[in-house]
C-alpha cells in the first residue's frame, strides 16, 4: 500500500481547509448572537427563528422549489430523449446542429443565455413569472441531463436491446424493460443535477422572471449586496446542511448498489 | 414515426428556446435604441424587407469607440487568465495528492471535492465577504497574530475576485487532472528512478507530460466560465473591477440599452469561440489516445 509523503499530506490538508473553512465559518457565525457578523457574542439560534418568520424568504423558497421540481422533471425527460437520439438515433437531418445545441448551453455564459431568453419572452409577449423561469431552467438543464445520460448509454452493451427486440419486444417495451433499468442511475443523477442547477441559478432566473415571481437566490442576492447579514448565514447553513445530507446519502446508496452488483456478479460466476 | 417524435420534441424545444433567442440577440445588436416598447427599432411590424434594410453595425462601432468596453473585455481576459493560473497552482497539488492516496480513501476524497460543487454557488461566494472585509475574520486574525497592524483592503479589489474564482472553480481543475493522474502507470516513474532520475526530474519528465491532457481540460473548464462571470465580480470586486459579464448586466438592467447589451453579448461569444474550439480539440485528442 502506498503511503502519502509529507508534501502530499500538506497539500491535502491545506486544500480541504481552503475548500471547507469558509463554509464552516459561515455555519458557525449563523449561531452568533450579535448582529455584527464578525464579532462573536455568544451562541444563539435566534436568526433561524427570524428566518422562519420571514414571509418573503419562505415565499421565495417555495417558488424556487416549485421551479426546480417542475423544470428538472421536464429536463430529465427531454434530456433522456435527446441522449437516446444522439447515441442510438443514427443519422437524421440536422444532427450536427442538434448536438451543437446540446453542448453549447454547457459553456454559454449565463448572462448571454438569460439575455437571449428574456428578449424572446418579450418578443412573443409572454407574461414573465414562474412559467418563464421553468422554461429557461428546463432549456439549459436538459443539456446537462443529456450529457450525463448519453455517457451511460454509450458504454452499455447495445446487444441487450437488440436481443429484446429479437425476442419480440416492441421498441417501447425494449426501452422500458431493458434500457431504462440500465441507464436509471444516470437518469437519477441527471435529475439531481438539473434540480440543483435550478435551485442555484441566479443570473438566468433574474433575466427570465417578471415582477410576479422571486426565487430564493434572487432574494439572497438582493440582501447580500447590502453586506453580510446573520439571517443569510442561517439560510446558507440550512442549505449547506441539506445538500451535505443529500450528497452523503446518495454516495452511500451508490456504494451499496455497487457492492450488491459485485456480489451478484460473483454469485453468477460461481453458478456458471 | 415514433422515432420522428423522439427526435422532434427535444430538437424543437432547443430550436425555440436556444437558437431563436440567439438570433434575436443578434438582430437586436444590429438595431438602434429607441424610446418605445420594446426599446429598439426597427421591429418586425414594418415588414421583413424594411426591417433588414435598417440594420447596421453602429453598435459594434460604438463599442470600439468607447474605451469602457475595450477595457472591460481586456480586464475580463486578464482576470480569467490570471485566476486560471492560480487555480492550477492550487488544484494540481491537491489532484496529485489524491491520486497518490491509498485506494480506499479515493472515493471519499472525490466526494469531498464534489460536495462543494452541489452547494449554492452564490453562498460559496458570499462566504468570502465576511472573511475578506476590512473588519473581516482574515484581517482580525492577521492583526491578532501581529503580522499586520492596519487592516488590508482586499474586498472590492481584483484580489478578492481572484480568490473567489479560485475557490469556486478549483473542483473543475482538480477533477480532470485527478482523472489523468489516476490512470498514470506508476511503474513508469519507478523505471525512471531506476534509470537514475531524481524524484523531481521524474516528476517533470513523466508525470507532468502524461497529465497534460487533464491540465489543459481543467484550465479551459476554469477559463471559459470565468470570462463571462457575473456573480463573483459583482459581489467581491466592487465598482473598481471591470468584467464584461457585469457590464452586460448593468447595460441591460440599469441603462436599459438593449441594442448595446446585445452587441456586448455577441462580441463576448465571438471571443469565447476560440477557447471552446481548443477545448473540444483537446477532448477529442484525449479520446483518440484512449482508443
Amino acid at each position: 500500500m502506498n503511503r502519502l509523503s509529507p508534501f502530499n499530506v500538506v497539500s491535502l490538508t491545506f486544500g480541504f481547509a481552503f475548500l471547507y473553512l469558509p463554509m464552516l465559518i459561515l455555519v458557525i457565525y449563523s449561531f452568533n448572537k450579535s448582529k455584527l457578523v464578525t464579532v462573536w457574542a455568544g451562541f444563539s439560534t435566534k436568526w433561524y427563528g427570524e428566518l422562519l418568520r420571514n414571509e418573503a424568504f419562505l415565499d421565495a423558497a417555495w417558488v424556487t422549489l416549485k421551479v426546480a421540481i417542475i423544470s428538472s422533471s421536464i429536463a430529465t425527460v427531454l434530456g433522456t430523449m435527446a441522449a437516446y437520439t444522439l447515441v442510438r438515433g443514427g443519422r437524421f437531418f440536422g444532427r450536427t446542429l442538434f448536438s451543437g445545441m446540446i453542448y453549447a448551453p454547457l459553456v454559454m455564459p449565463e448572462v448571454i443565455t438569460g439575455l437571449s431568453l428574456l428578449l424572446l419572452f418579450i418578443g412573443i409577449g409572454m407574461d414573465r413569472g414562474v412559467m418563464t423561469i421553468v422554461l429557461a431552467h428546463t432549456t439549459f438543464s436538459m443539456c446537462f441531463v443529456s450529457v450525463v445520460v448519453s455517457s451511460r448509454l454509450a458504454t452499455f452493451d447495445k446487444s441487450l436491446e437488440e436481443a429484446a427486440l429479437d425476442l419480440g419486444a416492441s421498441p417501447l417495451q425494449a426501452f422500458r424493460l431493458v434500457t431504462l433499468p440500465i441507464i436509471a442511475p444516470a437518469v437519477v443523477a441527471g435529475w439531481l443535477l438539473a434540480f440543483t442547477l435550478s435551485l442555484d441559478d441566479l443570473v438566468i432566473a433574474s433575466f427570465a422572471t417578471g415582477p410576479s415571481a422571486t426565487t430564493l437566490p434572487m432574494k439572497i442576492w438582493s440582501s447580500v449586496r447590502l453586506g453580510v447579514s446573520p439571517e443569510i448565514n442561517a439560510l446558507s447553513s440550512i442549505l449547506i446542511g441539506l445538500v451535505s445530507i443529500g450528497v452523503i446519502c446518495a454516495s452511500l446508496a451508490s456504494k451499496r448498489h455497487t457492492l450488491r452488483i459485485q456480489r451478484e456478479e460473483r454469485e453468477a460466476e460461481r453458478a456458471v | 414515426m415514433k422515432r420522428a417524435v423522439l427526435i422532434a420534441v427535444p430538437y424543437f424545444w432547443l430550436l425555440a428556446l436556444f437558437m431563436i433567442p440567439f438570433l434575436i440577440v443578434f438582430k437586436i445588436s444590429l438595431s438602434d435604441a429607441a424610446l418605445a416598447i420594446p426599446p429598439y427599432m426597427p421591429t418586425m411590424k414594418e415588414g421583413l424587407g424594411a426591417m433588414l434594410s435598417q440594420l447596421d453595425f453602429e453598435n459594434f462601432i460604438f463599442l470600439t469607440e468607447d474605451d469602457l468596453y475595450w477595457k472591460a473585455y481586456l480586464s475580463s481576459l486578464k482576470i480569467a487568465f490570471i485566476s486560471t493560473v492560480f487555480t492550477f497552482l492550487v488544484g494540481y497539488p491537491i489532484a496529485y495528492a489524491m491520486a497518490r492516496a491509498p485506494t480506499q480513501w479515493r472515493a471519499t476524497l472525490m466526494m469531498l471535492i464534489i460536495l462543494p460543487f452541489w452547494t449554492s454557488f452564490l453562498i460559496r461566494v458570499y462566504a468570502w465577504v465576511g472573511i475578506l472585509s476590512t473588519e473581516g475574520l482574515l484581517n482580525r486574525f492577521l492583526m491578532w497574530i501581529g503580522i499586520i497592524s492596519d487592516p488590508l483592503i482586499i474586498l472590492n479589489t481584483s484580489t478578492a475576485v481572484y480568490i473567489g474564482i479560485v475557490y469556486t472553480y478549483v473542483p473543475f481543475m482538480i477533477l480532470p487532472i485527478y482523472a489523468a493522474l489516476e490512470r498514470l502507470d506508476e511503474s513508469l516513474i519507478e523505471a525512471a528512478e531506476d534509470l537514475g532520475c531524481s524524484r523531481m526530474k521524474a516528476f517533470w519528465l513523466i508525470t507532468v507530460p502524461l497529465s497534460k491532457g487533464g491540465i489543459i481540460a481543467g484550465c479551459f473548464l476554469v477559463f471559459i466560465p470565468a470570462l463571462g462571470e457575473f456573480v463573483i465580480p459583482s459581489l467581491l470586486g466592487g465598482s473598481g473591477t471591470l468584467m464584461i459579464g457585469k457590464v452586460l448586466f448593468e447595460e441591460f438592467f440599469s441603462n436599459r440599452d438593449w441594442p448595446v447589451a446585445s452587441a456586448v453579448a455577441v462580441i463576448l461569444l465571438i471571443i469565447l469561440i476560440i477557447p471552446i474550439i481548443l477545448f473540444q480539440r483537446n477532448e477529442q485528442r484525449q479520446q483518440e489516445a484512449e482508443e
